[in-house]
Formats: C-alpha cells, structure tokens, sequence
C-alpha cells in the first residue's frame, strides 16, 4: 500500500456504518482532515486517482450527492462518468447485476450507486471485483453522508467521545438516521433519536440509542441536533401529522433553541423544507453548519474514493 | 423380485422397531424383518453401521408444475426427493395453473403418473384460482384422490368463506392445510418486523400477522371440528395457541420447516435473499420455541416448504426477490443436524415427526416399516457430514438456506415401492 498508516484500510467497498469498527471510522475521518486542504487550493486537484474510472450510478434522483461524490472523484484526478437510470438500459429491463458488470467490464475501478432498494449496494459488490460505494441504498445507510457529519461535528467541537447527538425527524424511513447511529455510537457519542411515535421504527433501542417522542426532551443537554428532511411524499396512508402540525410540535425554531445549549451546532443533510422541520432563522443562523457539512462533504468522499480504491489495488496485487 | 437389507439400525416406531436387524422385501411390500434372517434374495443391501427407516413423508412441496417447469417439474422435484430421503411428496395447490378444479387435478395426475420419481399426492386448493372467494369442488377432491386442500401462499381472508370451506372439508373427510398470514397485517414485509427490519430498513412481517390468523383458524375448526393443520409455524406465540388448542382436544396439527428450527433472523442480515421466505426467520427466541414445542409434540410434523426459484428470481435486489427456499435434499441432513444432534429429539422421534405423523395427518398408507405394507425405506448414514453446494442438488433450483453449511447425515440409497431408486453416488456427500 502506498501510503501507511498504523491502521491500515483493507476493503474493497464501502457499504455501511454498522460494519465498520471504530479504528475504520477513524482513519475515514483522519484522512478526509488531511484532503480537507486540497479544496482550498488554488489548483483544487491531487493526482491519487489519476487513471482510475468512476461511475456515478443513481437509480434514484439526487442532486447534492451525486456533485458531491463527482468533485470529490475529479480533484483526485479520476475520470467520472454519470449514468441516470433514466436514460439507461436499466429502462429496457436490464438487471441490477447485469449492469453492474457490464460497467466492470468497461475496466470502471469504483461504482459509487444510489439505488431505492435497501440493501442494493451489498448486492452489487457481492458480484463485482470492482469497488462499490454506497450512496444511499432505500432506508437502510447513506454511509458518507453520516461520515460527513461526524467530521463536521469533530471540526467544531473537537471530539466526539461523549456528545450529546439528537436526531430528529422521519428515523424509520431515514438512511442517514441509520448510518448516523452506527457511527456516531461506535465512537462514543451518545444518540437521542426524536420523531413522533409513527416515525419511530420497533426495536431501535436495539441500535444503542434513546428514544424521545418531545423535542424539548431531545434539545436538552444536545451537544448538536441533526434535523432530517420530512419526506411527506412517501406517506401514502396519510399517518404522518400534518406539515403544519409537524412545524408546531418538531420544528427547529429559534424559540425552541432558546432552551438548548447555547452552542448548540444544527445539522441537516439537505435538502431543507424551510418551514416544515427547520425555521429559517435557524437554518441560516449562527448554530447551522449546514454549508459546511456540504463542503465537507468533498473531502470525506475524497478519503473514501482513496481508500476502498487503495484497498483493492492490493487485493489485485495479491491475487 | 426379493432384496434384502442387511445389518441396520432399523428404527420404526410405529413398529417398535429400534435394533439391528434384516429387512425382506418382495415385490412392492415389506415381506419380512428380524435379526439373522436366511434369504435368498435378488439384491442384498449392506446396511451395517447405518440407519434404515421409513421413507421420508413432506407434506409440503412445491413441484411448480404445471406452469413454472424452469422452477421445478414433477420429474426433478421428487428426484431431489428421493436423494434427500423423501419418497412421499404432498404437491401444494398454488401452482401457475393452480389444482382448483377437477380437470387441474386430473392434468396433474397424468404428469404424475407420467414422471413422478417419488410418491406424489395431491393437495388442492380451498377457493377458485386461491382467490378467497369461491370453493372449489371439495366434495368430489377425495375420489380423485386428494389428500388435503389449502389455498397455500394465502390465507382464506374472508371467515365466512373459511367457515363453509371446513363444514364442505368435515364432509368430505380432508384436513384443511392452513398458511397462516394476515395480509392486511404482514403488510408487504420481507423480513420478521423488529430489530431485523428496523436496521435493515426493510419493511416488517409481524408475527400477529402469523399468530392471529392461526387463532382465527383453530376457533373456526374447533366450532365445527373440522380437522385442521397449521402449516409452516414460525413463532413461539402460535405455538402457544396451539398447545392451548391441543390441551382443549381440538383436533389441530402442525408443522414446522427445517429454517424455523435451524436459522434465526439474523441470518438474513448480509441480504442474502436464499435466507428470504415468508414467514419470515424470527428470533432466536422463537427457535428456542420450535424447538421445544417439536419435543414437547406440540407440532406435530416437520415439513420442507420446499419452494423453488431460479436465479433471476432470487440473485436479485433482497426486496424484489422471491419468498421461499428449497428443502428436500436438505431436510433429513437439518433434522439430525439440529434437533437430534442437539438432543431435541431421537431418531425414533425424528421418524415420528417426518413419516409418521405427517401420513397420519394425511391419512395415507405409509411412515411405518410393518409387514404387507408399502416397502418405501431409507438408508442413512447418520453421523457422515457433507457441505451443501449449489452442484450437490438434484433440484432444478438451488436455492437454498443452508449453502456453504456442513450438515450431518446422508442419505445413501433409497428404496422405492421396493425398488432402488436412488444410490449416493456424490464423493463429496
């Protein structure tokens, strides 16, 4: 392996928090610090990648993410191709696997694939040599986004070892919900997840958090508050509350913060319904660090697109 | 035609048979059994070191023909039958072409009859196209030979219907097989509901989903005392209530697969869709309760549930994949591998739950090594273990749960209405 660490990274995927260890989380986050800089730069490229293909695979619209993973690959000097689903064979019925293998065969080294299906990403890179990053599978992770948080979290308050994390919002349909709790528990964080009782999913406690139904309850003692996007689209059978009636008992206002810590850092990983889970005032406030999470973003993704393509250079060689 | 069966364990509770011994067979039928016996015969077996019982009776299999023969057929399916031991097959109604008429069944007796490797009744469905509405023609089933009826992969939602549906069954002397699911409660889930699908982000089956509708089933059944056989149980609590129902003297029967005792929840977790069928694996307390509730006899039987599918259907997104997984070559191998190696249970019990009891519920001519009656018996090897790989089975479809596991016993020859129809050939098994 080129560079050397004490902890080396030694996957070929990315996939999910939950099965990474603490160690892995870390050097994640130790090597998006030190690509951090990179963005900074007047010429914003490294050449770590060069020579490598990227695919941007998302069966699913996105829009931030997608950018995000696309700058991210291209200051490592990557190639980046982007395939909508929408103007792919996947129309004429192609399977999942069937184009995962056709885009290996094109000699692509990472498929970074946002699919609608949970699980997806697992399935794909079970089949593929190449490395797959998962950028959202259904409800079930959104690896990065949750990594992108912690770092951002790390930049402001300096650890993460004993913070107070409440997560508020849709937790049962909500993939970053997931890879948050993963993460942000593996490296000592305690987790408050907050949402009325229809959004919280059975046995999450499981998971090694708290669960609260009061958003007064979840802003006490908050060290920071990741306040996710209400998906109302998906509610089908009308059970969610309404928007309004969301705002009034959940919504982050700045009347509501009056009661948290003073500091408190407000998190959300776009994009933001002003007025449904947030207040702008909030949004745009002195507590947000939601712009910053999206620059951060591009260094994270960078350390990722670096390390699983590492990785897998040394499974090669080995082989 | 005479073969002899040298030197075995014979077990046969039905025929107080534990003990090393000869069996005679003549013709079709059992001519004989005892210790030392001097036969001449046309074929001798040596069975020294191994286990000789009655063949395996899996009151629910699905052939998948006629309609889906890239699945499975007659002929593939009960030839994977008798490699795993298995030479009755009860055939479940919810084919392509489902077995809810006269005609279907008749069709599907001439393939039968035509193809079958292996014993094969017939199960036919409780409603027109198992569509909860209209009942099939239950009173004529029996002369043609149905066993049982069940509109298997669905409940009968509508309890009036259900209610007619065990009167016409009581009539015509056939037990009702019950796949057990509220679909308004399972709610397009695909794994148990809980911590499972919660941290999968897949939507839950319930086990009220399962348990509630058992209940309604056995209420219905003892109101009319109407015989009545809950399939495929996956959870402690309709376990409970049917212990509870059997306390009463209700006449209830149940089943278990070999996943539900074997696997618990958490091996679905990698989204492997071969660990996918509906019910769902549960927890591992529920396997404790399979378990238990098979020693106690609260169920009854153990069944495969055998359910091919193909590639495409299932090496596919988790969530698009299709429920169900196969069982007949793997069945005898996870009853000794899980129950008796475990000490849940004998080999004698064993027979009891995999030959007797389900041709009791039945109500067919087997299970039993008696003199005169059918020679369907098995050679085993019990204590030999194998890997199960994809290229092992006989199956069309290679779906199983249990690849890459090592499992215990193999079945080394398998007589068929006292012919061999099957030899272990497999170096590897």
């Amino acid at each position: 392996m080129r560079k050397s660490n004490n902890i080396n990274w030694t996957k070929k995927d990315l996939l999910d928090l939950e099965n990474l260890s603490k160690e892995e989380i870390e050097l994640i986050l130790q090597t998006a610090a030190s690509f951090k800089e990179v963005s900074t730069r007047e010429i914003k490229k490294v050449p770590a990648l060069r020579g490598k293909t990227v695919v941007n695979l998302f069966y699913e619209p996105s829009t931030r993410t997608r950018i995000s993973f696309e700058v991210a690959a291209k200051r490592l000097s990557a190639d980046v191709i982007n395939i909508s689903t929408e103007t792919s064979s996947v129309r004429k019925g192609e399977t999942l696997i069937d184009t995962g293998k056709n885009i290996e065969a094109l000699r692509v080294d990472i498929i970074i694939m946002r699919h609608n299906y949970s699980g997806a990403a697992v399935t794909l890179a079970r089949q593929l040599k190449a490395s797959v990053v998962n950028a959202g599978d259904g409800w079930h992770e959104h690896p990065t986004q949750a990594l992108l948080d912690m770092f951002t979290l790390r930049e402001k308050l300096g650890r993460l070892e004993g913070l107070n994390v409440s997560i508020v919002g849709d937790i049962a349909h909500s993939r970053v919900a997931r890879s948050n709790i993963w993460g942000l528990t593996k490296l000592g964080a305690r987790v408050t997840v907050c949402a009325p009782k229809i959004l919280i999913p059975p046995a999450i406690e499981q998971m090694g958090v708290r669960v609260s139904h009061n958003i007064e309850e979840a802003l006490a003692g908050a060290d920071a508050i990741n306040v996710l996007r209400m998906q109302f689209e998906r509610d089908k059978e009308k059970a969610f509350p309404s928007q309004l009636e969301y705002f009034k008992s959940f919504g982050i206002t700045k009347e509501r913060l009056k009661s948290a810590k003073k500091n408190i850092i407000v998190m959300h990983p776009g994009p933001i319904n002003r007025g449904i889970e947030i207040s702008s005032d909030v949004a745009d406030g002195g507590n947000s660090v939601i712009l910053e999470q999206v620059t951060n973003g591009i260094a994270v993704r960078m350390a990722v697109l670096f390390l699983v393509a590492q990785a897998n250079d040394y499974i090669k060689t080995k082989k | 035609m005479k073969l002899i069966i040298k030197n075995g364990h014979v077990i046969s509770p039905a025929d107080n048979l534990n003990d090393v011994c000869d069996i005679v067979v003549q013709d079709n039928k059992i001519l004989k059994i005892g210790k030392n016996l001097k036969e001449i015969a046309d074929n001798t077996i040596d069975a020294k070191d191994k286990i000789v019982m009655p063949g395996i009776v899996d009151m629910h299999v699905h052939l998948r023909e006629p309609g889906r023969e890239d699945k499975e057929t007659v002929s593939s399916g009960t030839l994977a039958a008798i490699a795993g031991g298995v030479t009755t097959v009860v055939s479940m109604p919810n084919t392509l072409i489902p077995i809810d008429s006269i005609g279907n069944i008749k069709l599907l007796k001439g393939i039968i009859e035509k193809k079958a490797q292996a014993n094969v009744f017939i199960c036919a469905a409780i409603t027109k196209e198992r569509a909860g509405r209209e009942l099939t023609d239950i009173m004529k089933f029996k002369k043609e030979g149905v066993v049982a009826i069940s509109d298997d992969g669905a409940s009968v939602d509508n309890t009036e219907v259900m209610l007619k549906a065990l009167k016409k069954a009581k009539d015509a002397k056939l037990v009702v097989i019950c796949h057990s699911e509220d679909k308004f409660l399972s709610a397009s889930g695909v794994v148990n509901l809980g911590f499972t699908s919660t941290k999968m982000g897949l939507r839950g089956i319930s086990k009220e989903s399962e348990y509630k509708r058992v209940k309604r089933d056995i209420d219905l059944a003892e109101k009319i005392g109407a015989a009545l056989h809950i399939a495929h149980v996956s959870c402690l609590e309709s376990v409970e209530i049917i212990a509870k129902a059997k306390k009463k003297g209700i006449a209830v029967t149940a089943d278990t697969a070999p996943h539900y005792f074997a696997l618990s929840e958490e091996a679905v977790w990698g989204y492997d869709p071969n660990s996918k069928m509906n019910p769902p694996l549960r927890t591992k307390n529920d396997v404790l309760a399979i378990k238990e509730a098979l020693r106690q006899g609260v169920i009854d039987a153990i069944a495969s549930d055998h359910a091919p599918h193909t590639e495409n259907e299932k090496e596919i997104e988790f969530e698009r994949a299709e429920f169900g997984v196969i069982g007949l070559e793997t069945e005898l191998s996870c009853a000794i591998t899980y129950l008796v190696d475990e000490k849940i249970l004998d080999m004698g019990e064993l027979v009891k739950k995999m030959a007797i009891n389900p041709a009791k519920i039945l109500g067919i001519n087997r299970g039993t090594l008696g003199v005169g009656r059918p020679a369907d018996i098995i050679v085993v090897s019990k204590d030999k273990e194998w890997v199960a790989k994809k290229d092992i089975f006989h199956s069309r479809s290679k779906n199983s749960a249990f690849l890459g596991k090592t499992l215990k016993g193999v079945v080394e020859c398998t007589i068929l209405g006292g012919k061999i129809a099957y030899v272990n050939t497999n170096s590897h098994k």
